[in-house]
């Protein structure tokens, strides 16, 4: 360190990286801000529906209690249950923040803050700016964010990338190695503490409904440098996403939040347009098999319903599509609380869902799973946090809809203060250009030199797709034993393959090519992750989901799984729940919460 | 919405392949030239899928082996305008643009209005700062719990959210005939101090987002061509932010002295 002063270092520039950033920064203290994208273009902007937050103002009794009842209980009783708690009691304070930051969200008539309705709960809990919420809030953050960046209390290193932590010879993490994404210069950054707030790992699906920044390379890193990586075997599948030739385009939640209407018709070959096929012709196959919740079922309910309607030849038209229909509701309710989503579809799909029903699937949109962290978001190498979607508190099994914007700020604004104490009594070592600084760069550089010297006949591009068509057709909505282990053992093949990619770039200045090399090798360590974590959890669970084992198997299984890198892949173990606050009963949505209670 | 111009229904008439010519720059120091590529037609391709596929096989209409085009890309649903380039002429971003709505061949070239870094990047940074200039945030006082905002006119709400969406993309920028180099803050920038001006928290600290658009690449050098608002594929009312805060930097001029 140059001066005495504390410095953090701050891994990804979304809602989590922002918060913790933020209030690092009003402490009077230093940050190192890294993304690979200007933070105002994270990921955090595709986020539409909403930020949960149980505020009451409905008159419908709703409660912090009931939002954690809710979040547990929705998570199939896999999270652990005091920062689940903890999250669900800051929510409300975190929604008034923002709206102290000035974000434009929704009114009611008195001009207090809006709240709709969304999966999961029988509340209107969802604060909401338009359907574009993640965009608003993000937007926040980074203009406060700026201001103290102004003030030169936060330095940005945008268009950076993080490749390695630096750890020293106690494996205490002392910094990074970042490569400037121009020049492909690498550079060690110390930090007393380094918090990891990435985001998820959608593209090592291929396709999904992640933006394309979400490789999961930064955290796979972390893990082959010893961090442990929780619950990998649990992504959320989107129920409702616009298939895509280079991505599955989100419909969010909130368009079932606002009373649209999951079908098919009774006869999938029906040649009439959808309009004119009556109410009694149509399937509403949510409503009818789950009363009590109908379309807001939770996510992995949804998706699962959808998939297996259309694996039965029973999606419009017999191939992979439901109908999501909002036209019965009034084109000024939509405009006003779907606009912005409605556009997306109409932009990228050529019909208008005010008068046409959406043609939907379900996409891969999230993980549950990510770098272990304690209740203070600290991972097992001290001094390294994490927080955001690539920690695994908070959503246990299934994440419910806007409970993940509420789950960055919340993993931010705890990570920042554990991560300012550390640094007030960590013991310092050497400066920049010591010994472990210098190791760590020099080993880096040597995969990229190695990489760019490389002339195999492999297309890296090609070993991508076939590790996210793998994975998609595997280690999604259902799992299959066999199927798993085949998938584990094509990971092998391609991590082989890996070995004679070339860098098809000869021009290396801002080259897309090695830092898409490196991403993949890092995928191809997480995809291990999530697959064998499938592998080896032998009941279903919220997204976990196994024919062979139709049930969930508390005995056995209510239990984190933890992956550890080994060397040669991951070694999983497994540690117990905390579920001291609420006791797992079963999860049945065909009934209202208060029967499943008695139950 | 001006969304809607992006889903024209104009479709053409579906050819076996998809032309495309890339304007392309090794780097910032080196000529720029055109590049051919041709790819198989498909349904719904858009540009960024196309410029995937010429990324995986960089082989050019004539058979030539070159380098892979490089463009920047993320969430490819036109929120984060990382896309932004220039497609047949205009501005836009590439993940929204349509391969079945595009005239062919495709031209595809990075923006003008900013320097060149390799092919279709270009170094936006200039915009961030000019939020700078305008402080385009609320003065908070700390994140600790104080409670709610105040109280809003839903049609208030609805304003600021118009202007709320700007992703920084720089359309506006490159379609207004006064923006280049340092000479003109533009739209982009006059629209956010608009939204912070409405917010009865903002408006505090309005004078200071005045006098930012009050210097010499101030709001004075807008010529009203009316551009801008044309070019916004966030349908953002950028005159009438234009209009307004002329209103009232003309306002702070004439009597802002008198609160000194």
């Amino acid at each position: 360190m140059a001066s005495n002063g504390i410095k953090i270092a701050i891994v990804g520039g979304g809602l989590a990286g922002l918060a913790a950033a933020m209030r690092i920064a009003e402490k009077g203290h230093a940050v190192d801000l890294f993304s690979v994208v200007p933070v105002k273009r994270s990921h955090s902007v595709c986020a539409q529906g909403g930020i949960n937050g149980a505020v009451n103002t409905k008159g419908e009794g709703d409660s912090t209690w009931e939002h954690f009842d809710d979040t547990v209980y929705g998570g199939d009783f896999l999270a652990n249950q005091p920062p689940a708690k903890a999250m669900c009691e800051m929510a409300p304070s975190i929604i008034y923040l923002f709206d102290r930051m000035g974000v434009p969200f929704s009114r009611t008539p008195e001009g207090l803050l809006d709240f709709r309705r969304f999966g999961g709960t029988k509340h209107h809990r969802t604060a909401f700016a338009g359907a574009s919420t993640g965009q608003q809030l993000l937007y926040a953050l980074d203009e406060q964010v700026r201001r103290f960046e102004s003030a030169g209390k936060i330095r940005k290193f945008e268009h950076w990338e993080m490749m390695s932590l630096v750890l020293d010879d106690a494996q205490v993490c002392r910094g990074l190695i970042a490569m400037n994404l121009q020049t492909l210069e690498l550079k060690a950054f110390p930090a007393d503490a380094v918090i990891m707030a990435t985001g998820g790992p959608g593209l090592v699906f291929g396709k999904s409904t992640n933006s394309m920044v979400c490789t999961g390379s930064a955290v796979a890193a972390c893990y082959q440098q010893g961090a442990k990586y929780a619950n990998g075997e649990f992504i959320q599948v989107h129920p409702t996403s616009i298939p895509g030739e280079d991505k599955l385009r989100l419909m969010s939640e909130s368009a079932r939040g606002e009373g649209g209407r999951v079908w098919v018709p009774r006869n999938p070959s029906d040649p009439r347009s959808p309009s004119s096929i009556p109410e009694t012709e149509r399937w509403y196959f949510l409503e009818e098999k789950y009363p009590a919740y109908g379309n807001l079922v939770p996510r992995d309910i949804a998706t699962r319903e959808i998939f297996q309607v259309c694996i039965e030849g029973k999606g419009v038209g017999g191939e992979n599509q439901v109908f999501l229909d909002v036209t019965h509701i009034p084109a000024e309710t939509l405009d006003r609380k779907l606009g912005a989503i409605l556009e997306i579809y109409e932009m990228f799909v050529g019909d208008d869902p005010h008068h046409v029903p959406m043609r939907i699937f379900p996409g891969v949109h999230y993980s549950m799973g990510g770098l272990w962290v304690d209740y203070d978001q600290r991972t097992n190498i001290p001094g390294l946090l994490a927080a955001g979607e690539c920690d695994y508190s908070i959503h246990g099994a299934n994440r419910l809809g806007a409970n993940s914007l509420v789950s960055c700020v919340y993993g931010g604004f705890i990570a920042a203060p554990a991560a300012l104490e550390y640094a007030a009594n960590v013991d310092r070592n050497g400066d920049e250009g010591s010994r472990i600084y210098d190791q760590e760069l020099k080993k880096q550089q040597e995969i990229n030199d190695a990489l760019i010297k490389q002339s195999g006949k492999e297309n890296q591009y090609t070993l991508h797709q076939e590790m996210g068509k793998w994975m998609t057709d595997n280690v999604t909505v259902v799992r299959y034993n066999h199927k798993l282990k085949e998938t584990d053992n094509k990971l092998l093949e391609l991590q082989d393959r890996y070995k004679r990619i070339s860098i098809n770039d000869s021009n290396l200045w801002a080259t897309m090519a090695l830092p898409h090399a490196r991403h993949l090798d890092n995928m191809l360590e997480l995809a291990r992750v999530v697959t064998l974590g499938a592998l080896n959890r032998n009941e279903s669970r919220g997204a976990h989901y196994k024919p062979d084992f139709p049930d969930r198997d508390d005995e056995n299984f209510l239990k984190t799984t933890i992956a550890e890198y080994s060397g040669e892949g991951p070694t999983i173990s497994y540690e117990p729940v905390d579920v001291s606050l609420i006791p797992p009963r079963k999860r049945d949505y065909s009934k209202a919460k208060k029967e499943t209670a008695k139950a | 919405m001006s969304t809607q111009a992006h889903a024209s229904k104009a479709k053409r008439v579906p050819s076996k392949s998809v032309e495309i010519h890339i304007k392309r720059r090794a780097n910032p120091d080196s000529p720029s030239y055109w590049e051919q590529f041709e790819i198989p037609y498909r349904p719904n391709l858009n540009v960024i899928s196309c410029l995937m596929e010429i990324q995986a096989n960089p082989v050019t209409k004539e058979g030539k082996p070159t380098t892979p085009p490089v463009w920047q890309m993320n969430c490819l649903e036109q929120v984060c305008g990382i896309c932004t380039m220039v497609i047949n002429g205009r501005a836009r971003q590439s993940c929204s643009a349509l391969i079945d709505n595009l005239d062919q061949p495709i031209k595809l070239e990075p923006m003008q209005k900013f320097s060149n870094i390799r092919d279709l990047v270009v170094d936006r940074s200039r915009m961030f700062d000019h939020l700078k200039q305008v402080n385009a945030w609320i003065e908070l006082d700390g994140t600790h719990d104080l409670g709610p905002g105040p109280r809003m006119d839903q049609d208030d709400v609805q304003e600021r959210y118009a202007y709320s969406r700007c992703m920084t993309c720089g359309c506006c920028l490159e379609a207004c005939p006064q923006y280049d180099e340092d000479n003109y803050i533009g739209p982009q920038a006059i629209a956010q101090v608009r939204l912070f001006n409405m917010h009865p928290t903002g408006a505090m600290s309005r004078d200071a987002r005045l006098e930012g658009i009050m210097q010499e690449d101030g709001i004075t050098n807008c010529g009203n061509a009316q551009n801008c608002i044309k070019a916004c594929p966030m349908g953002i009312p950028l005159t009438r932010a234009i209009y307004e805060e002329n209103r009232e930097t003309v306002v702070h001029g004439l009597f802002g002295w008198l609160k000194k």
